[in-house]
């Protein structure tokens, strides 16, 4: 049975972890590939890398950085953040990196997406959709959330996987940094719309909210970060604790 | 040991490389004939759409090549699925080394299917120490139906082969290379597999 994902997810700047996190047993706390080998042993089942530096630099520190990790780790790995054409995603596939994740240069360009496609095949390409609620509407947003678009989650979702995206990452800005559990409602009118992967995000803060995602938001795997960086939540455990559920994954 | 890993211009082949270095061998990617035959194990990888896949692999002359050597072979991903006789993707000819069709999944499941599945029936010395319902990593949206050649079976909208095995060919649906502590057991169980 194709079992469901936990998927941590780690912001990177100029090549290194931002988010503070709060592992005692690590030699470099900043070091990205050591804390991907920890996760990896953990159970993650796969990995997110959001780059959020914006130096010229960008470009070659992520594509070193990917080929640090594509050596140490044997789990799959997604890279994202400003990744905006056929070139920039050549480059991290070649280094390694199994999946990218496009979000605001899709919006902008949705051709984009069929360009990808073509070249890359849809199993690699994902979808990040950022959105909120905006008098009871989805709203897709940008810039992490900041600025609102014209477009409507539901129908960009469409339209994303026409274009042949392999999975959406969608990010409910309502919840995210609350705690207080995914955004269930909306990720299971996804899920019976499209025919593609939904990966959850924001929300995360207790083993429940888990449960709760992929029962009731029948999501295909759960994205989360801090409360793995700071140990809230264990992987091991909380995967222990999704099998009695009878939910079903990688022990 | 000599490992070549079939260069045709298909895909990430830099983590079935880093995945053998891991193992304590070195990869020689190559597109070379000479060097592919005299290698001990050959891999060939593939990822992408099948028709452009094989397009890449007949500009290279190695469609003849593959079908014909003796080493052991092991095809990864759609580098499995274009040994099989077609593909219903972009309607396909493949190398015909496993007497299959491989087939697209119906609606009744997500596709593609990507993540962590469990392998079951477990039949060659490839699974040498390697648990029935291990989980292993896979991302597609087409596959090859049971066969005779099925060495390993899947599940996922029908049992479908998880890998294929004639003579010294060998293939995986899923990605050793991706899959964890068990997948790096498979390909060690490849490389230590009888030259002939």
């Amino acid at each position: 049975m194709l079992a469901k994902r936990i998927v941590p997810c780690l912001d990177i700047k100029d090549g290194r972890t931002v988010k503070g996190v709060n592992f005692v047993d690590l030699r470099d706390a900043g070091d990205p590939v050591e804390l991907a080998e920890i996760y990896s042993k953990e159970g993650a089942d796969e990995l997110v890398f959001l780059d959020i530096s914006a130096t010229e630099q960008k470009r070659k520190t992520l594509a070193d950085l990917v080929y640090r990790v594509a050596e140490k780790i044997n789990i799959p790995f997604t890279v994202g953040g400003g990744i905006s054409s056929v070139e920039d995603v050549d480059v991290l596939l070649q280094n390694g990196a199994d999946k990218v994740s496009i979000n605001s240069s899709a919006v902008k360009n949705p051709k984009l997406i069929n360009d990808l496609v073509a070249k890359f095949g849809s199993q690699c390409i994902v979808v990040a959709i950022d959105a909120k609620q905006i008098e009871g509407e989805w709203i897709v947003h940008l810039v992490g959330g900041k600025v609102p678009t014209e477009r409507k989650l539901f129908e960009w979702a469409k339209e994303v996987e026409e274009r042949g995206a392999g999975e959406i990452l969608f990010t409910s800005m309502d919840h995210d940094g609350t705690k207080d559990g995914f955004a269930n409602e909306a990720l299971a009118k996804l899920s019976q719309e499209l025919n593609i992967p939904i990966i959850a995000s924001g929300g995360a803060g207790k083993v429940v909210h888990f449960t709760d995602t992929f029962k009731e938001g029948k999501a295909d795997a759960a994205l989360a970060a801090s409360v793995f960086h700071f140990k809230e939540i264990g992987i091991g455990d909380l995967k222990k604790e999704l099998q009695e559920e009878g939910i079903p994954v990688r022990i | 040991m000599k490992i070549v890993i079939i260069n045709y211009g298909a895909g990430n082949i830099q983590s079935i490389k880093f995945a053998i270095q891991r193992l304590g061998y070195t990869a020689v990617l190559s597109d070379d004939p000479e060097e592919i035959k005299s290698a001990d194990k050959v891999i060939f990888p593939g990822v992408g759409e099948a028709s452009s896949a094989m397009k890449m692999l007949n500009a290279s002359g190695l469609q003849t090549l593959i079908p014909e050597l003796k080493q052991p072979v092991l095809g990864i991903c759609l580098g499995m699925q274009l040994m099989c006789n077609k593909s219903e993707e972009g309607n396909t000819t493949g190398l015909g080394i496993f007497d299959v069709d491989v087939v697209r999944f119906s609606k009744n499941v997500k596709v593609p299917q990507i993540g962590w599945n469990q392998i079951t029936s477990l039949k060659s010395g490839l699974f040498d120490k390697v648990d029935d319902k291990e989980h292993i990593y896979l991302v597609h949206s087409f596959y090859a139906p049971l066969c005779d050649e099925t060495i390993a079976t899947s599940e996922y909208d029908v049992a479908y082969s998880a890998a294929l095995k004639k003579d010294n060919f060998y293939g995986v649906q899923f990605h050793p290379e991706k899959s964890s502590e068990v997948g790096a057991q498979i390909l060690k169980n490849f490389l230590s597999l009888e030259s002939n």
